[in-house]
């Protein structure tokens, strides 16, 4: 079976040889990748200049960008037709290529993250091991993880404290440029494609990076307050719905959200003042592909990119934050569109500039499969990014396992 | 217990570096890039193509198939042939139904009639791997499994393609495509393996009206040679910046 075969259809002229090839999971993918770089971002804010209202928020992003860092990997090998190779890109850095950087970009900023984490926690670590080691019974498999984790530091005094403040501060620091790397050079992937009309442009990289950090602080405070919820929920069922903590939840909740929202609608009016740029700026340039572009975008892709991405995810939830007097509900459904916003940009994106043939005179739809019938259809299809979308979370909650990100005190 | 901080972080920083290390001097060299210095820089492969003589009947792409073992009945190629009709109200039809492999019978396109006094002009036009000067798909291959050999012709290494699909977005002329079998890029390399034993390609062999000619531009008593620095020969898409090394004549300004 030809590659592509299975959900493109053609209208008009075009090649033979042209098919959707970059399907679903290359939307997945500067998805994933963009909630990492934003929700590195929002833990940053704290972190490097002092946000203090985000503090909460932040050591929880911090983790939560730690469970979405290995999902960015997951569509890559979903969609590498030959994914036990994947390690040659490795092997042979080809650096004239975009693709090639990203194994290093990925992993420096990999150790960022984690080397971040370990420094918010060491007190943590020792803490744990100090109990466990006082236990009776011994502290078993338990303490045996603890003492690993912690490394040898066990110096929990002022001064080491201090050390480990400025660490964080420095690797958040250095870590806001990588993150905006990761996500900048996943745009550049697209935009340096000179044979897509659509793709080609040097504002590709940025317009990813806003909506990248968008993204992931609507992605942090999303999770953030269905956790919260959850919290209050179970302490309303174990101690009754007037208990002052369950009160004491909620009005932390709803500070911390009123003020990330905040960010969130800087950083939202910066990405569609991007993507309106490009646009005004395409359609005032009007170079020779610009016939074709605009039939996509004023045409078949209307609905997608009007409607759906710029009305129903930039334009609604813009409007909801606005409005005075924040309400959690209000907040959560704002949030959701968000996400839903940005991912609908991806995919105009990804699977917009497949939309024409490369003879400008002919189309392709992407039709995405919806019940498996192969393997391709199942990676490729909407249950293989069903899946890479529930990863981060399942790996958040083993991860907080170990390192709470969530302790209300 | 305790080991002091500094020590510690000075003992983590060293191991990470030493980590890292090998990493960046450990450099594979791949089989690509070991085969990328064949060929020899005397010669330069490059395509002739003769829009006027082609008649649109497919043995170039039935050859192609059949020699390069892309799989008869799928709708890719890596040659193929499209059709052009340009009407009397100046509209262009074009069409290349299954690459052109079963030649032209049909005088419809896409299932439309167009009557005879209507049209102005007919012709064909065979497509292939333009072995570009400055390939985009050698530039974003991220592991250099498509590369470009000293004499001109771009290779895909089979054994080496992660099957990314990079190369195929940023090829400007569509050449590209998955192998439905080997499941790595594919694309026409000029019959590699039969030029260089001194063969011509397997549709050059097959064009019973000599549409298609292969040559070496570094010889200048090279007919096809000759023929691109005298007559007045196009390229395709020039404007991508590639510098194809197909050329046509009587190449006209609707195809694409
Ligand atoms: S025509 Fe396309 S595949 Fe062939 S060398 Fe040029 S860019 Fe590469
Ligand atoms: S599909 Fe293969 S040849 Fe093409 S860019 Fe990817 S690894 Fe290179």
């Amino acid at each position: 079976m030809v590659h592509g075969l299975e959900w493109t259809t053609k209208d008009l002229f075009v090649y033979p040889n042209e098919f959707i090839y970059w399907s679903i999971q290359i939307v997945m993918y500067p998805y994933m990748t963009g909630l990492v770089a934003g929700a590195f971002v929002l833990s940053s804010l704290y972190h490097v200049f002092g946000q203090k209202d985000l503090k909460d928020m932040a050591r929880f992003s911090l983790v939560f960008s730690l469970a979405l860092l290995p999902v960015a990997l997951m569509p890559l090998m979903f969609h590498l037709q030959q994914p036990l190779r994947g390690i040659n890109v490795m092997m042979t850095p080809h650096f004239t290529s975009a693709i090639a950087a990203f194994g290093i970009v990925f992993s420096t900023y990999g150790l960022i993250v984690v080397s971040e984490i370990w420094f918010v926690y060491r007190e943590y670590f020792a803490n744990q091991v100090r109990v466990l080691e006082g236990r009776p019974e011994g502290g078993g498999l338990k303490l045996l993880g603890y003492r690993l984790l912690a490394m040898g530091a066990y110096d929990t005094s002022d001064a080491a404290l201090a050390k480990d403040h400025k660490a964080v501060k420095i690797l958040a620091g250095v870590g806001i440029p990588v993150a905006c790397f990761l996500h900048g050079y996943a745009g550049f992937i697209f935009g340096s494609v000179k044979a897509n009309a659509l793709w080609m442009s040097p504002l590709m990289p940025v317009i990813f990076i806003m909506s990248a950090v968008v993204s992931g602080i609507a992605l942090c405070m999303l999770t953030y307050i269905v956790i919260m919820e959850w919290k209050k929920l179970t302490t309303s069922l174990a101690r009754g719905r007037g208990d002052t903590s369950v009160q004491a939840i909620g009005g932390v909740e709803i500070d911390v959200i009123t003020k990330a929202s905040r960010y969130l609608l800087g950083f939202l009016v910066a990405a569609i003042t991007l993507e309106i740029l490009d646009l005004v700026f395409r359609g005032y340039t009007a170079m020779k592909s610009w016939d074709i572009l605009r039939s996509v975008m004023y045409g078949k892709d209307f609905l997608n990119i009007f409607v759906l991405q710029y009305g129903l995810g930039n334009l609604v939830p813009f409007f909801l934050l606005l409005l005075g007097r924040l309400t959690i509900r209000r907040t959560l459904l704002a949030l959701v569109l968000i996400l839903f916003g940005v991912f609908m940009m991806r995919w105009n994106v990804v699977i917009g500039g497949q939309a024409f043939s490369l003879s400008f005179a002919g189309y392709m739809h992407y039709h995405l499969p919806l019940l498996p019938h192969s393997l391709e259809t199942y990676k490729e299809g909407l249950l293989g990014a069903l899946t890479v979308a529930a990863t981060p979370f399942v790996l958040f909650w083993l991860i907080n396992k170990v390192v709470p990100s969530l302790r209300y005190e | 217990m305790a080991s002091s901080r500094r020590q510690f972080l000075k003992k983590a920083l060293a191991g990470t570096l030493a980590g890292a290390l090998p990493l960046s001097a450990l450099r594979f060299v791949s089989p690509a890039e070991a085969r990328a210095s064949i060929g020899n820089a005397a010669t330069r492969w490059v395509f002739l193509v003769d829009t006027t003589r082609c008649v649109g009947c497919g043995f170039c792409v039935r050859a192609c198939k059949r020699e390069n073992e892309v799989p008869y009945d799928v709708p890719v190629s890596r040659t193929w042939v499209e059709r052009y009709v340009v009407t009397r109200d100046g509209v262009t039809r074009a069409d290349s139904p299954n690459a052109g492999r079963d030649g032209f019978t049909d005088p419809r396109i896409r299932g439309e009639s167009i009557p005879n006094e209507a049209i102005t002009k007919a012709f064909f036009v065979p497509k292939l791997c333009n072995q570009c000067e400055t390939p985009a798909c050698v530039q974003v291959c991220p592991v250099g499994a498509t590369y470009q050999t000293n004499d001109g012709v771009v290779l895909v290494d089979r054994s080496w393609c992660i099957g990314c699909g990079y190369c195929i977005m940023a090829c400007p002329y569509g050449v590209r495509f998955f192998h439905p079998v080997h499941k790595v890029a594919e694309k026409c390399n000029f019959c590699y393996h039969r030029i260089t034993k001194g063969l011509e390609t397997a549709c050059v062999a097959a064009c019973p009206f000599g549409a298609r000619r292969i040559g070496n531009l570094r010889n200048e008593a090279d007919p096809v040679t000759r023929t691109i620095m005298t007559e007045r020969v196009a390229v395709l898409k020039d404007e991508y910046g590639t510098k194809p090394q197909v050329y046509y004549i009587g190449l006209d300004e609707r195809v694409r």
